[in-house]
């Protein structure tokens, strides 16, 4: 980020939520960098950025589909760049048909089942039959985690394109086209950004381009927790790659990640619909019922994927050992299948209807942290047991006793009979590990000090209960115990407590080849006959030989920090850094230059490692029926995709479209002005039920809009920080924050309680009354916006009321997260308990028109 | 001798509180009350026997402030870690009568928690309002600015905990050089109210916490022109002696009549 010329935040208060990440930014603006901050509330980060935009909670892709066509209507973009890294010049299939054409939803609605066909979006020639084996074809669109959501990859190697960017079909036309009304006009009426100032950003953004300039992106889950995160994101994806900033240094968009090792708990994932690596969990049907169909549906002919085999055999060799042969397709049949919706909050709502008899809460505190968490508190009561480790006994493990609705008398303890497991955890300083962070850096951690009393590590945990599992299993031999039998699971251990070694646990992950047990020194080593195992491709190389642990490294010898930690892939800092280069392979620039071909030397070289095969030459052409990598020419970077083109266009993979198109919120004070027939995400689910209902939209018994954030003295929900004094008494009370026009019309003195109401619920809160929240004027109404950081629970030091009460379970379609950023409220004069009769009523009046 | 000294710098302050906190944990200094303020992010609201570091939060009705270049925001929200101010001539040293106050071999001003028998003379002479008793233990305490972290080569907790170099720390002089030529640099890019805080002209002879500010010193609770209460010694103690005379003298003559 210190390269940036310019750098936009949106959808993240970077500043307080990750402000050792945030010096970087000052770093920047000290050297003349302009740091724009877009956000509903004028936040710590807006205080020290060089121009902050207030906006409609829920508008970004008005804002953000506006500066897409400010770049295409003014010619902004970096045209070269755009020629031959992006699939913009690349035709679309005629029975492709847009929003702008189909009132508000793609070709290939079905609305009976609410999901996509996918089919039309595909390009031209690119034929869907163009497979080797006869993979079951998926006849809906998927979105999901992995594998950047190739999902049923299709053939994407033949297309064709039209490097003058004019014919109708071709991508760069059809985006043209369909932001065509995303007008700055728009953003003014119902962004509440006034032209000027929508303006202002776009020209000193866009600025940021082309050979001598780069600019980059920063988001957070302001832009994820909405019904439609993933497309807010596509939309800076596009933008980026208009602007030509990816793959180069000061460019990218970064996706910033609120707390140690978030990065990591994807990579090596705690995703319910992801292996490691980014490779895929099987689906229960078809697709699983051999290896060979699996394969065939996530191994594509082209592109770095192609490799997919040697990851997903070399992991399951990592998993079973000498139990994996190619007899049993590596024990492929022992791993567990898909067999539903298993997100969050699917798994939740199943809770609820009393599906699941028990559950393992570790580094989690669903009781106070999850969406519409007075709903989800009632399901933990309907599990038979429940596990929680933590380091205090946290919201999760007390719900029983001491939980508002328990308190309230309105749920007694006698009548829960969950039994509850309360098991204490070592914090991080008390553990050997790896941190991932945002940039894909590993970086270990020694253990300081012994974890106190009974506390021990996930590992020691993890190891342990497995130890004990499998002891159960092989007294009772069924076959569905075959898989836990057939695992790895001989780890040594250390110590008094038995600690299974930390370093041998990242050896596995790293990878080895299986007869002689040697290290690999990077994924290219991985073999799909089962003579390597690894425990996460991505990470291999970070431990490439006995004694030399790259996490561990500290001697950083460059710029770009290499010598410090191991940043995945091969310690390559940016990815895609062919882009960094023209597509004759010299730099763009000087001032930009990262890795580059050596033609003397015939590799590509650089300040980085190349993100590229070091010795293919720019010039490369692939042969007709060349597979994977040898498939893509020497001028394609992006090498993860099928077509080693970066995606304007999204031809398979996402639920909700090839291109973003702006739906308001499951709730919102506006109609949708771009598509008035689809005034929501038609793909998006609401999980509308008893106990999680939505007002409508408008609504005269909500009229304001809500949205949650956290605040730089919280950690979440608080089971870190509201248990610490010198933490929890920098914030220690429950406070919404509100615009002094609202607490005016409200009649509101600043500092005293208010309740805060939504359908699903109602919270006490002091009233902040700031200017730092404005008031926006929305189609010439004054739209009032309510800020309520969600860091309060029942337990620690400083106690306050709930906020996710609030929120409604939701799934956004391809990553399922639920929508917290932008809800309607009403805000009550008084504290909860005073206002029973008015809560009451907003609850169960019926529905007002405005 | 070398004299240690902090140069905290309002301008790219963003207000974390990390200071505030990486003191408390290293000093094990206890909480300080759960009380929420209402007054913008600052629930510690001063500088206190349990508060060695205080974050403020300034909402000012500034339009264009300086630091958001080119807009029309109707507002700035600036922050400011405030500590003691280690005074060339410190007030609660001088007041000092046990001798619990010392100056030490780095210049700064220490409290010893071992001989200090909380009269309090000190928290009345502080011209800043720094230094003060707790509650529950009756004694003084303010900023050790960290001497046993300096003595084992280490620099001050607070500096060492913040994420952006607003509070930097090093050679008295250096650091003052460094500030002017900081005040310098914002008022070239339109900082127009950017200055550096250090009484030198005043009875406190200067400050080895120095800070760097935009706008007025008070809006910071910073006196614009801090005194050590003993410069009032003589003129106090001539006007008490001569009060005391005349009372003899009148005295004296109503006796004699």
């Amino acid at each position: 980020m210190l390269n940036s010329d310019a750098i936009l935040i949106m959808g993240s208060n970077m500043a307080e939520n990750h402000p050792v990440a945030f010096q970087w930014v000052m770093e920047a603006k000290e050297k003349g960098s302009t740091v724009i901050h877009v956000d509903p509330r004028f936040n710590r980060t807006s205080a020290v950025a060089n121009m902050w935009v207030p906006l409609r909670a829920g508008s970004d892709i008005i804002f953000l589909g506006a500066l897409i066509r400010h770049v295409l209507e003014n010619e902004l973009f970096f045209r070269e760049y755009v020629l031959h890294y992006t699939n913009a010049p690349v035709i679309i299939q005629n029975d492709f048909g847009d929003t702008e054409d189909l009132e508000g939803v793609f070709s290939g609605w079905n609305s009976e089942k609410k999901s996509y066909d996918p089919a039309s979006w595909m390009y031209e020639g690119a034929a869907q039959d163009g497979k080797k084996s006869s993979a079951p074809k998926a006849s809906e669109s998927e979105g999901g985690h992995t594998q950047h959501g190739a999902a049923a990859m299709p053939d994407l190697s033949k297309y064709k394109t039209d490097p003058t960017l004019q014919h109708p079909r071709c991508v760069f036309q059809l985006l043209k086209r369909h932001f065509a009304r995303y007008t700055s006009e728009m953003v003014e009426r119902y962004c509440g950004v006034s032209e000027e100032s929508f303006l202002r950003v776009a020209d000193v953004y866009c600025k940021a381009s082309g050979p001598e300039k780069t600019g980059g992106i920063c988001y957070a889950v302001g832009w994820t927790q909405h019904s439609s995160g993933v497309q807010i994101i596509r939309c800076a994806a596009i933008l980026q790659l208009l602007l030509g900033n990816m793959g180069r240094p000061g460019g990218g968009i970064m996706a910033l990640r609120g707390h140690a090792s978030i990065q990591g708990s994807t990579d090596i994932p705690t995703l319910y619909d992801s292996l490691p690596g980014y490779l895929s969990m099987p689906k229960f049907g078809e697709e699983s019922k051999t290896f060979q169909n699996y394969l065939a549906k996530y191994k594509p002919r082209t592109g770095w994927w192609n490799n997919y085999d040697k990851y997903i055999v070399s992991l399951l060799k990592a998993y079973y050992g000498d139990a994996a042969q190619p007899e049993n397709d590596f024990g492929f049949h022992w791993l567990p299948r898909l067999t539903g919706d298993h997100s969050h909050q699917g798994y939740w709502l199943d809770m609820m209807d009393g599906k699941m008899d028990g559950l393992f809460v570790m580094g989690e505190n669903p009781a106070v942290a999850g969406p519409n968490s007075g709903m989800e508190r009632r399901a933990l009561a309907k599990l038979k047991w429940l596990v929680v480790r933590d380091m205090v006994d946290i919201e999760t493990s007390s719900f029983w006793r001491s939980a508002p609705e328990v308190q309230s008398g309105e749920v007694r303890p006698e009548d829960i009979q969950t039994e509850v497991f309360l098991m204490p955890a070592a914090g991080h300083a008390e553990k050997d590990g790896t941190f991932t962070n945002t940039q894909r850096l590993l970086q270990w951690h020694q253990k300081a000090v012994d974890a106190p009393g009974d506390s021990r590590s996930e590992n020691w945990f993890m190891f342990h209960l497995g130890n004990l599992l499998r002891e159960k299993a092989k007294k009772d031999p069924q076959p569905k115990n075959a898989g836990l039998l057939a695992l790895t699971w001989n780890y040594s251990t250390e110590g008094p407590h038995q600690e299974p070694s930390a370093e041998e646990i990242l050896k596995e992950v790293n990878g080895y080849t299986v007869a002689d047990r040697q290290l690999v020194p990077g994924f290219t080593a991985l073999k799909a006959d089962g003579s390597t195992a690894c425990g996460a491709w991505i990470y291999a190389g970070v431990f490439p030989k006995a004694g030399e642990n790259r996490a561990n490294q500290r001697a950083s010898k460059d710029f770009y920090g290499h010598g410090w930690g191991f940043a995945w892939p091969s310690d390559r800092r940016i990815i895609y850094n062919r882009a960094s280069a023209r597509p004759d392979g010299k730099p763009w620039s000087e001032r930009k230059k990262l890795v580059w071909w050596d033609e003397a030397a015939k590799k590509w070289t650089g300040n980085d490692v190349p993100d590229f095969v070091a010795t293919k030459p720019p010039d490369y052409v692939p042969g007709e029926n060349a597979e994977g990598d040898n498939a893509l020419a020497g001028d394609k970077p992006f090498i993860l995709h099928a077509d080693g083109l970066a995606w304007i266009w999204v031809p398979t993979g996402l639920a909700d479209g090839p291109l973003p198109a702006h739906y308001e919120p499951f709730e919102s004070p506006v109609s949708n002005p771009i598509y008035p027939n689809q005034q929501v995400n038609p793909v998006a689910q609401s999980k509308t039920r008893a106990g999680n209902q939505y007002a409508s939209s408008p609504d005269a018994r909500f009229p304001y809009v809500l949205t949650t954030y956290r605040l730089t003295e919280h950690h979440t929900a608080g089971g870190m920080s509201r248990t610490l004094s010198h933490l929890a008494e920098l914030q220690p009370e429950m406070f919404c924050e509100i615009s002094v026009e609202m607490a005016h019309e409200l009649t509101i003195t600043p500092g005293e309680w208010v309740t805060v109401v939504t359908k699903r619920g109602a919270i006490e809160a002091h009233a902040l009354v700031t200017p730092r929240v404005q008031t926006l004027e929305i189609e010439g109404k004054l739209i009032y916006q309510v800020g309520l950081p969600f860091h309060w629970g029942y337990t620690g030091l400083v106690k306050g009321d709930v906020g996710n009460d609030l929120i409604a379970i939701s799934e956004e379609p391809n990553v399922r997260i639920m929508e917290s950023k932008g809800l309607l409220c009403n805000v009550l004069r008084g504290r909860r308990a005073d206002n029973v009769l008015g809560v009451k009523e907003l609850l169960e009046a019926q529905k007002v028109a405005p | 001798m070398t004299i240690s000294a902090f140069l905290t710098d309002a301008t790219v302050c963003i207000g974390c509180k990390a200071c505030e906190v990486a003191c408390k944990e290293w000093n094990e200094v206890p909480a300080d009350g759960f009380v929420w303020s209402g007054l913008s992010y600052d629930n510690t609201q001063s500088l206190g026997a349990s508060t060695w570091r205080h974050v403020m939060f300034l909402e000012q009705p500034q339009t264009a402030g300086p630091q958001i270049a080119d807009t029309k925001d109707p507002f700035r929200w600036v922050f400011l870690s405030d500590v003691c101010k280690h005074c060339a001539n410190a007030g609660c040293l001088e007041a000092c009568p046990t001798g619990s106050i010392v100056r030490t071999d780095i210049g700064s001003v220490l409290v010893q928690k071992d001989v200090c028998n909380g009269c309090g003379y000190c928290i009345v002479s502080c011209p800043f309002g720094v230094i003060d008793r707790r509650p529950v233990d009756g004694r003084a305490f303010k900023c050790t600015f960290c001497y046993d972290r300096q003595k084992a080569g280490l620099i001050p907790a607070c500096a060492k905990a913040c994420p952006t170099q607003s509070i930097q720390f090093g050679n008295l002089e250096e650091l003052q050089e460094r500030g002017n030529n900081r005040v310098h640099e914002l008022r070239e890019r339109g900082y127009e109210d950017a200055r550096l805080y250090n009484p030198l002209e005043t009875s406190v002879g200067g400050v080895h916490a120095m800070f760097v500010i935009l706008g007025e010193p008070e809006n910071y609770n910073l006196p614009p022109a801090p005194e050590v209460p003993t410069i009032y010694l003589k003129s106090a103690w001539t006007s008490a002696l001569l009060s005391a005379a005349i009372a003899f003298v009148i005295a004296c003559v109503a006796f004699a009549h």
